[in-house]
């Protein structure tokens, strides 16, 4: 376990290392010095504003000490301030972060659990009718981009059936509190969570569907068989358990191709997320934020990798910590 | 149980039946991805034949419905552009763009896998740390912020995209060349005093073809997808047309004339769907040792 | 050693033939197979690898895998013609009346399951009784095959295991429904010599005390020839020969057979460290399942073969305690 601990700390230790110099390297590619680049191109700031941002990031001296200042800034967590938005990066990335924690939470639970079922459906019923349905479904999903599917969702449920409220996280209009509030934005949560889960749905359908096959093919199921457990019981007990580890496995390395599947759900759907503000801060050419969310996302995604390690440990008793 | 492997049967004639193409135009799905493929490789192709003109000029009347006039078949936009003449010029942006995101995603993903499983040790673990680091950062967001600093066209798009997607591609490589390299053909090549890069070249990279050509197909169906969410966010080249770009600009539309939006999704879906299903047969077809159930 | 009249056999097998299914046509592995068990008695089936013997033990609890299936033929156990059972039936038999042991005890336990849980389950299917009883009964099973500490091992995972253990552990979860006919599929192969004599020796004890009869697949004769009461050999498909162990290797009938126990280790030779070692090798191999000649399957290997057994597929015929089915049947001395 310890030893564990500190293979992830080193870890993570040498992905912000590796961030921080790509994004270092980033403010240097972009046009114009990095105060200009910092502040927003547009002269928005003020010379006196700018004079401050050169001395703070010592763009006079040598790029090896502007690193090791950026360095140290980040360590700190000081991701510089926000000209545009008139706050501190970090901050709004606090602000931003838990809308789009639950509206990845909600979108991964729902791929994993239809996408799992689907799989796991049309793995008992190989070659069947249902299979082959549930392989055609989850090809279409798969060859889908995001954001067509949320404007196709909202054109179907928003517009046409009015069931669905076209964006944002709350009716601005009702000032709901307490478990109205929760219903509010869990009506808010459906299109969204459902756009940006359908195309992992679909690759978790069919690695299931692969992986419950594999496991199909094992020893230890004709084992099961030959001590005459019921198959119903052999699929759920002996092959699903076994099936899920690749799952677990994948879902690790998508983490970060699910932030970024995140950023287009919330533009499409005004959620006030991440996404969002990397958007808006695109736009406005705030590149000092965008780096920062950059930054953030990828802490985020190591950060969840290594709950989904300890996940795996859990579902599989033969890794140990070490 | 040592069973399968006794049910040898006698050699088939080794004609075109056998060959990997023609296994691959025997499996329907295959069979329709390159039919797919070769319809946007047409329409690529005749765009400039078919629809004369700029694709992003005004050609008729704005938001025509499809078949509302035979001139314009898919309709036109809220700014009187041709959607049909869009998806066709589209076509070329997309199909371009994909395929040579993918080339470099390739040659990166293919040079570094190959130095990391070939010489192992240190340089092995100081790539690997690297390409950890590539899998970690969010990659559409990292396309983003490359694509915002060195301001869209197509050679950046390209290039952003295929900076951002090798890492899935070296990981690959590295462990079929870590399989290869203690082969017996390599090593024999290793005792006969070969050079590294004869090796890696002549012994070792051709016969780790087959995964790598399998991950071709997806990376371009992949880099399309990528290169259709950055102009559907606006941040495509503003000199041509592309399907995401035309998706982003009919959603102003979507509560009047969903079809601006809809139409070119559907030309999107397609490419994808071709590229995944030519990569599925492929997968099939070449990987013969994995599918024997 | 067993009772030699008492009853019917617990399990007969009658004309038995597998084949696999192929884009060519039906390729048969196994042809016209009969053979019986009575209780406590233990038979073994002996051949090369691909004669077809694996695949008679599968077919016996009816798990032979697509594209193989049975095409003919009955398996009778207790009475029971087993191929004319549905699955649901036949499941019911499975683990209870006639259960199985496999060769490979690393990938034959589930590892995601205590190995508690995995015996437990093999009680909990066939028999209404509470979790409590199932767990008490599954640690006399791993005591009674001389599991130490069954209270901690039965909450261990496979992997902690050794082979030995895991064969242990598959021989506790074959017993657990007291079956009448234990099928057990090369269990020692994958072992070490020390712990295959161990394992042979619980499952020899174990029939002994609980009449259970065995069917004991394997290619190595020497491994059981103090242990089985019968043998018989199979070559490419078919029945060669069937004969009272000691009688078998007194006098091998069939050419097949006489190369087999010639070419196993004489006993204390393995102590060289030449376990190994061929005395005397039978040329050639077997003959593959599309290709098999018209007449002997062995005729190609045989240095007894002359035109008749090129022609005609021999016969079984009685002899002495057993069958053999050879043109040459008995001049073996010859060689």
């Amino acid at each position: 376990m310890l030893t564990y601990l500190r293979r992830s700390a080193a870890q993570v230790v040498f992905v912000l290392l590796g961030i921080a110099l790509i994004n270092f390297f980033l403010l240097h590619l972009a046009p114009g010095d990095a105060a200009q680049v910092l502040a927003g191109e547009s002269g928005a700031a003020t010379p006196e504003y700018m004079e401050a941002l050169r001395r703070q990031f010592g763009l006079d001296q040598p790029l090896h000490v502007q690193f090791l200042r950026y360095l140290g800034n980040l360590v700190t967590f000081d991701l510089g301030y926000s000209f545009r938005q008139s706050l501190p990066v970090s901050e709004l990335i606090l602000q931003r972060l838990p809308a789009t924690l639950l509206l990845m939470g909600t979108a991964i639970g729902f791929a994993l659990v239809a996408g799992c079922s689907l799989g796991f459906l049309a793995a008992r019923r190989a070659g069947k009718l249902t299979d082959t349905v549930i392989s055609i479904v989850a090809l279409l999903f798969y060859a889908t981009p995001v954001f067509w599917v949320g404007i196709m969702l909202i054109v179907v449920f928003s517009v046409i059936l009015d069931w669905l409220p076209v964006g944002g996280m709350t009716s601005v209009e009702a000032n709901l509190s307490g478990l109205a509030l929760v219903g509010d934005v869990a009506l808010h949560l459906v299109l969204p969570a459902v756009t940006l889960g359908l195309f992992y749905l679909a690759i978790y359908a069919r690695l299931m569907r692969a992986a419950m096959l594999e496991v199909y093919g094992q020893d230890f199921v004709r084992t099961a068989r030959a001590k005459g457990v019921r198959p119903r019981r052999i699929a759920w007990r002996h092959v699903l358990r076994n099936a899920l580890l690749p799952i677990v496995t994948t879902l690790g390395v998508q983490l970060g191709s699910i932030l970024g599947g995140a950023v287009l759900v919330e533009t499409v759907f005004s959620w006030p997320g991440l996404g969002r503000l990397a958007f808006a801060a695109l736009f406005q050419r705030d590149l000092n934020l965008l780096l920062g969310i950059l930054f953030c996302s990828s802490v985020v995604v190591v950060l969840v990798n290594i709950a989904v390690d300890l996940v795996y440990t859990l579902l599989d008793p033969r890794i140990e910590l070490n | 149980m040592a069973l399968p492997e006794t049910v040898s049967l006698p050699p088939a004639r080794a004609d075109f039946r056998d060959t990997t193409v023609g296994r691959l135009l025997r499996r329907p799905s295959a069979l329709l991805g390159l039919i797919l493929l070769a319809g946007i490789l047409a329409m690529a192709a005749f765009a400039d034949i078919a629809f004369t003109g700029d694709p992003l000029d005004m050609a008729g009347m704005p938001l025509l419905r499809p078949g509302e006039d035979a001139a314009f078949p898919l309709g036109t936009d809220m700014m009187g552009r041709d959607l049909a003449s869009g998806i066709f010029h589209g076509a070329r942006v997309s199909l371009l763009i994909g395929g040579v995101a993918a080339l470099v995603s390739l040659v990166i993903g293919i040079g570094i896998g190959a130095l990391s499983g070939y010489y192992g040790g240190r340089i092995d673990r100081a790539l690997m740390r690297v390409t950890e680091l590539f899998q970690t950062i969010p990659p559409f967001l990292f396309t983003l912020a490359l694509v915002a600093i060195l301001q869209p066209s197509i050679a950046t798009i390209t290039a952003a995209i295929g900076i951002t997607s090798w890492s899935g591609l070296a990981r690959l490589v590295r462990a079929e060349v870590l399989r290869l390299r203690n082969s017996e053909l390599a090593q024999a090549s290793i005792i006969l005093g070969a050079s590294d890069a004869r090796i890696i070249f002549r012994h070792i990279l051709p016969n780790a073809l087959a995964p790598v050509i399998v991950s071709a197909s997806i990376l371009v169906a992949t880099a399309i997808l990528t290169e259709s969410s950055l102009s559907f966010l606006g941040l495509g080249d503003p000199n041509v047309v592309s399907w995401g770009g035309m998706v982003g600009a009919g959603r102003e539309t979507i509560r009047t004339d969903p079809h601006v939006a809809a139409i070119p999704g559907v030309a999107i879906v397609i490419a994808v769907l071709a590229l995944n299903l030519l990569g599925d047969g492929l997968n099939d077809v070449l990987n013969t040792k994995g599918e024997r159930r | 050693m067993s009772d030699p009249v008492s009853s019917e056999p617990v399990l007969a097998v009658d004309g038995l033939s597998i084949g696999f299914q192929t884009r060519r046509g039906l390729l048969p592995a196994v042809r016209e197979l009969s053979f019986s068990v009575r209780s406590g008695e233990m038979l073994a089936i002996v051949g090369e690898s691909g004669c077809g013997k694996s695949l008679t033990a599968l077919a016996l609890l009816g798990l032979v895998p697509p594209p193989g299936r049975v095409t003919g033929g009955t398996v009778r156990l207790e009475g029971r013609d087993l191929l004319a059972l549905d699955e649901a039936a036949l499941r019911r038999v499975r683990g209870a009346r006639m259960s199985m042991i496999f060769q490979e005890p690393m990938t034959a336990l589930n590892p995601v399951l205590t190995v508690g849980e995995q015996i437990m389950e093999a009680i909990l299917e066939h028999e209404a009784v509470s979790r409590k009883a199932a767990r008490e009964r599954t640690l006399a099973l791993l005591e009674r095959v001389r599991i130490p500490d069954p209270e901690r091992r039965f909450a261990e995972y496979p992997h902690r295991l050794s082979g030995g253990m895991r064969q242990r552990v598959m021989i506790a979860m074959a017993l657990a429904g007291a079956p009448a006919v234990l099928v057990a599929d090369e269990p020692t192969t994958a072992l070490d010599v020390t712990i295959q004599a161990q394992i042979l020796g619980l499952i020899d004890e174990l029939r002994r005390e609980q009449g259970t009869a065995v069917v004991f697949i394997t290619h190595d004769l020497g491994v059981v020839s103090r242990y089985v009461d019968r043998v018989l050999v199979m070559y490419a498909g078919r029945k060669v020969e069937e004969r009272d162990t000691r009688d078998l290797f007194a006098g091998p009938l069939h050419p097949y057979t006489r190369g087999l126990i010639a070419a196993q280790p004489r006993a204390g030779a393995g102590a060289a460290g030449a376990e190994r070692e061929r005395l005397a090798e039978i040329p050639g191999t077997v003959p593959a399942l599309a290709a098999m000649p018209p007449g002997c399957a062995f005729a190609p290997r045989c240095p007894l073969a002359d035109a008749r057994c090129v022609q005609a597929v021999p016969p079984p015929r009685r002899a002495g305690s057993g069958l053999v089915a050879c043109h040459h049947a008995g001049e073996t001395h010859a060689l």
